[in-house]
């Protein structure tokens, strides 16, 4: 028998999820972990969404060795690690993965395995895992000891936010929800979207458990053109415009993330 | 001395009560040699069992209920099987105590063993867990089934009366909570007990003798959820 997996201790492992897709997941982990990496920390993003995520596209990789090499044992678990543009480190699935759309034991244990491996070599693991609330999200997600759900203020995606921290309090016993609001359009629609959400689980998540859900606002990215732009160039916008709206809001996101 | 002495260590071992232990519980006790390997491991084994015993009803104790929850939650992460976990309490057993006894109170609960035992596969694992708390572990069981099965359990209880006095016999009802493992994510045992006692707490809020189990789709969104999501909150027109 082995010992349940305690996610606690991995605290310098962020799942990075959201429910509904198009939210600028992948953007936010790839400028999340930019945006770390500027401030002097070692980062990794992992695609934890086994190929479906669209990382590779996001930082213009396109690597030879990728996660499905490592399960496979056709290369080390060092080579399929890459240098991402932003100065952070990269763990792409490749497309050999998407054949996994379930989660078999096999690649269970060793992507177990692999983030067991890579969590001591850097300050933060950042895992850009799929949308919606699959067994394989909920299993990717229960690998970290923290949670960040992306949502916009929009009625779909906060919906869709509020089910994954629901299934997440109930099903994995989280306590703690880290909620980062992208695509807002006017100062503090962050915070209103947060108190929405909180009062909403106050009501109906909170009740029967043993002590209640927090969420915590980890920052609110403002609707900005230069994201499109950099997104289109295929570039980092912490990186290509720093000056920029949204790339200021992820720089203090990154910092609260490392606090 | 017409015994043959035992070897020190195991005179050293004081095998004394253990033996007592058994006998009196009713175990057989171990065939062979006194003071042989074999023997003492028939000794081990006997005291094993008696410790993942119940002494009343002779089901599964907490602490083998424990057990066998943690290995579950196991191979339900490994297998992806669904695993079903029902608890069980039955309903104002106090009442039963007070107008009949504790001697009644314990034929109830010995006649509930039963029923559940009865009504449930050999390879499920039913256990008491607390004085009229029941718990059981169904493994591989599909969602589709398991409101069929928590409610057999309960018609069954429903429909066994307990002698528990010369010519007087009591009916008693259980409520029932459940919930399935998630497949593929580890949970942990106090998870997952916590998830099953919420709706067995549902289910006695409800009225009692009544089976409630947790929607295995607990990522829907209701309306009053929605309308409590929205209430208030401007959305800003999109382009």
């Amino acid at each position: 028998m082995t010992a349940p997996l305690s996610a606690h201790d991995h605290l310098n492992i962020t799942a990075v999820t959201s429910g509904k897709g198009g939210v600028g997941k992948t953007f936010v982990s790839a400028n999340l972990a930019a945006g770390l990496a500027r401030i002097g920390k070692k980062v990794l993003v992992l695609d934890a969404d086994l190929g479906l995520a669209n990382l590779d596209v996001v930082l213009n990789l396109y690597p030879k060795v990728t996660l499905h090499d490592v399960f496979t044992g056709k290369c080390s678990l060092r080579e399929a690690i890459l240098s991402a543009p932003g100065g952070f480190s990269v763990l792409l699935a490749g497309s050999g993965m998407v054949e996994y759309s379930r989660m078999t034991p096999e690649v269970r244990d060793q992507l177990q395995r692999v983030i067991a491996e890579v969590a001591p070599q850097f300050d933060h693991v950042l895992l850009d895992t799929g949308a919606g609330i699959s067994d394989v999200v909920l299993y990717t997600v229960s690998l970290a000891g923290r949670v960040l759900v992306v949502a916009t203020p929009e009625p779909t995606s906060l919906t869709d936010a509020y089910a994954t921290i629901k299934v997440l309090a109930t099903t994995q016993g989280r306590r703690r929800i880290a909620l980062l609001v992208n695509q807002t359009r006017k100062r503090g629609e962050g915070r209103t979207v947060r108190l929405q959400l909180q009062q909403v689980v106050d009501r109906f998540v909170n009740p029967p458990l043993d002590s209640p859900v927090q969420l915590d606002l980890l920052g609110e990215i403002p609707a900005d053109p230069a994201v499109r732009d950099a997104v289109q160039q295929r570039q980092l916008l912490v990186e290509s415009m720093p000056g920029a709206p949204a790339a200021i809001a992820i720089m203090a996101a990154a910092a609260r993330l490392d606090a | 001395m017409n015994t043959p002495t035992p070897p020190p260590a195991l005179t050293a071992l004081q095998l004394e009560r253990a033996l007592q232990l058994l006998g009196h519980s009713g175990q057989p006790l171990p065939p062979g040699t006194p003071g042989s390997p074999g023997w003492l491991q028939g000794v081990i084994d006997a005291l094993v069992e008696l410790s993942s015993r119940d002494a009343l009803t002779g089901l599964a104790n907490r602490r083998a209920f424990d057990l066998a929850l943690a290995r579950e939650i196991d191979r339900v992460a490994r297998s992806g099987e669904p695993a079903l976990l029902l608890t069980l309490d039955i309903d104002h057993f106090k009442r039963v105590n007070d107008s009949w006894g504790h001697l009644a109170g314990d034929e109830v609960i010995k006649a509930v063993a039963t029923a559940l035992i009865d009504s449930v596969r050999p390879m499920d694992l039913v256990a008491r867990v607390g004085g009229e708390e029941f718990a059981i572990i169904l493994p591989n069981c599909a969602s589709a089934f398991g409101e069929t099965v928590a409610e057999r359990i309960r018609r069954r209880v429903e429909r066994t009366p307990v002698a528990v006095a010369p010519g007087q016999q009591v009916s008693v009802s259980v409520s029932i909570g459940g919930a399935f493992a998630p497949q593929w994510v580890r949970s942990t045992p106090a998870i997952w007990v916590g998830r099953a006692d919420l709706q067995l707490y549902r289910a006695k809020g409800q009225g009692r003798n009544l089976v409630q189990l947790e929607p295995t789709a607990v990522s829907v969104v209701s309306s009053e959820e929605k309308r409590l999501l929205f209430e208030s909150f401007q959305f800003q027109d999109t382009e």
